[in-house]
């Protein structure tokens, strides 16, 4: 992070909607020139958050700090609102051509003839979408509707760039196309960016800092893998993608090393935990490895649990497995190795993890709102 | 049967000829319809698009209370306005009954809660987010506005041509308030009904066809919007 003061600060915002609390931020920067996305499921709050920052939903408490400034309360602050830019996930275009679609923010500005020229050819350009022009918004496919609304966003050179769910509706090609795209465009522009998503993989893969959202509040904010890894607790840690969540009382602690007690089996794990502490285990899927009971191999984690296959679920490239090993597991495995290993529901197998795999969080009655200003350190 | 055919020769002979009475009825049936429309868009787009756009109490019965309108029987509309123009009505000193003003009047009353319906519907069916995403883009409040009537212009375009098309073809309020006066006050409609009673079958029909030709093209500009697709 730069030295530079932030570019958006929020200071206790909340926001009610008939009469019920649906926002409620006590913090949060971003910093000039970064990628933020907000992640949470659907309800989070994560649209009413960029729509409040965007002068777009009445603050109902609290205020929005803009490169100094504060943001006026109500929304009829369009000074403030034509620095910005927003893309919703319709795309929203307007009934004319492709190009009065990416002049319109220029139009409302007033700007000159060519000076709109310019930025719409430049910007049909940038997302490669120039040989539209004069097509109608009405007769392009839907991964072209959302460039032209990228291009329209991008055409009055926001400061800052809302984006709520911009690739949600679009299918898995097209999104890959737009996505390398506008990560290349975002970082040779430097627009400071925050983008609303519920999908894990973009946002690991777009943001400088991911934050997680749920129920209106910031759960945690940080560095993707420090997010997806390191779970302040079980919200972000079942949102992130840590798929097995064990809760259990630690039978025995010795040197950093712990054992927990987890219906009927001891699982190692590592931390400084003291003996009785109530802990919840997070094992990643992918740190979980399957082998098939007769002839499986030494290994070195120092978690080895005989279980059954319960659920086999294909996920695409892979394959999500349910076990039950005396409590409740999932592993990821490739098609090759579920087809070599022949696993399927009912099958035996034996699963191991390494005790410095499982993600540790202490239980504590109240952890709501830690970690919002740091970088989503654990302990 | 000869009575009919004999009615259509009759009848295409006139319209072809262009004969002189049958043409002064169909302009002044234009203009009177054509006036009370243009009235009509501006009381019911500005009020229509007031409505969509704002909430307040009591919003859904006004909604209610439009879309009843939509349907507002003619000769009611056309009983009401001869009591409001009567001489010792509320609008007696205006002194109109039984002229083409007291006409647009009364049409302007039956389009305009046509109107105001159709540019309510047309506002509310634009996305959600739009009236956001305008705003989005630095818009004004007036701006945005502004754009959201242009995005709604077909639909809008099909409440111009019901209110019209209501109008044209309605004959109760304007025989009421009109008085069918032959030259001054005689339209499509009115002279329609007097020809058929007197047994003057051509200019009837004659007439007829105008009205269906008018009927036509308004449902063909009508077809054609409806198919039209919304941008994404």
């Amino acid at each position: 992070m730069t030295q530079s003061p932030p570019i958006l600060e929020i200071k206790s915002l909340q926001v009610r909607k008939g009469g019920i609390l649906i926002l409620d931020i006590p913090a949060l920067q971003i910093e000039e020139g970064e990628l933020l996305s907000l992640i949470g499921p659907n309800g989070a709050g994560k649209s009413t958050l960029l729509q409040t920052l965007a002068s777009l939903t009445k603050v109902s408490a609290g205020e929005i700090v803009f490169k100094g400034e504060r943001v006026a309360a109500d929304h009829g602050g369009f000074a403030y609102r034509r620095r910005l830019s927003m893309v919703f996930q319709d795309p929203l275009l307007f009934d004319t051509t492709v190009f009065e679609n990416v002049a319109s923010g220029l139009r409302i500005r007033r700007m000159k003839k060519k000076e709109i020229n310019r930025a719409v050819s430049e910007n049909l350009e940038r997302f490669g979408i120039a040989h539209l022009l004069q097509r109608s918004a009405r007769k392009i496919s839907g991964g072209e509707a959302q460039r032209v609304a990228l291009a329209r966003a991008f055409a009055t050179k926001p400061e800052i760039l809302f984006l709520d769910e911009p690739f949600a509706s679009l299918d898995p090609p097209t999104r890959e196309s737009l996505l390398t795209d506008l990560e290349a465009i975002l970082r040779q522009t430097g627009t400071t960016t925050l983008m609303a998503t519920h999908d894990r993989m973009e946002a690991l893969r777009f943001s400088d800092r991911l934050a997680v959202m749920i129920g209106g509040k910031i759960f945690q904010v940080g560095p993707p893998y420090e997010v997806m890894n390191h779970p302040l607790d079980e919200f972000v840690a079942s949102f992130v993608g840590v798929e097995t969540i064990l809760e259990g009382t630690v039978v025995k602690a010795d040197q950093g090393s712990f054992l927990t007690l987890v219906g009927e089996k001891e699982i190692e794990a590592v931390g400084d935990i003291v003996l009785g502490d109530r802990v919840t285990l997070c094992i990643r899927p992918e740190n979980v490895t399957l082998a098939v009971p007769p002839g499986h191999q030494a290994t070195s984690a120092r978690n080895v649990f005989p279980g059954v296959i319960e659920k086999v679920v294909p996920m695409g490239l892979y394959y999500k497995i349910q076990l039950q090993c005396g409590f409740p597991l999932v592993a990821y495995i490739t098609t090759h190795s579920l087809e070599n290993l022949k696993l399927k529901a009912g099958k035996e197998v034996v699963a191991s993890f390494k005790a410095t795999s499982i993600h540790v969080v202490k239980r504590e009655p109240c952890q709501e709102s830690q970690g919002l200003k740091g970088g989503g350190e654990t302990n | 049967m000869g009575l009919i055919l004999e009615g259509i020769y009759k009848a295409f002979y006139l319209l072809f000829t262009l004969d002189p009475e049958v043409m002064g009825v169909t302009l002044l049936s234009l203009q009177i319809s054509g006036t009370a429309t243009l009235i009509s868009l501006m009381m019911g787009i500005s009020v229509g698009t007031a409505v969509a756009l704002t909430e307040f109490p009591g919003r859904k019965f006004v909604v209610s209370l439009i879309n009843t309108g939509m349907g507002l029987p003619p000769v009611v509309v056309g009983l009401f306005v001869t009591i409001f123009l009567w001489r010792n009505g509320p609008l007696g000193f205006l002194e109109i009954l039984y002229t083409p003003a007291a006409m647009i009047l009364a049409q302007a009353v039956i389009a305009t809660p046509i109107v105001m319906g159709i540019t309510l519907a047309a506002i509310q069916s634009l996305p959600r987010n739009l009236r956001l995403q305008i705003l989005a883009l630095g818009a004004t409040r007036i701006q945005m506005v502004r754009i959201l009537v242009k995005e709604a212009k077909l639909p809008l375009l099909a409440g111009v041509m019901a209110g019209f098309g209501g109008v044209i073809s309605e004959v109760g309020a304007s025989i009421m308030v009109g008085g069918n006066i032959k030259g001054y006050s005689r339209v499509l409609t009115t002279a329609t009904v007097m020809e058929t009673s007197r047994g003057n079958f051509d200019i009837a029909i004659a007439l007829g066809i105008i009205l269906l030709i008018l009927a036509y093209f308004i449902n063909l500009v009508l077809t054609h919007i409806q198919q039209r697709e919304r941008p994404r």
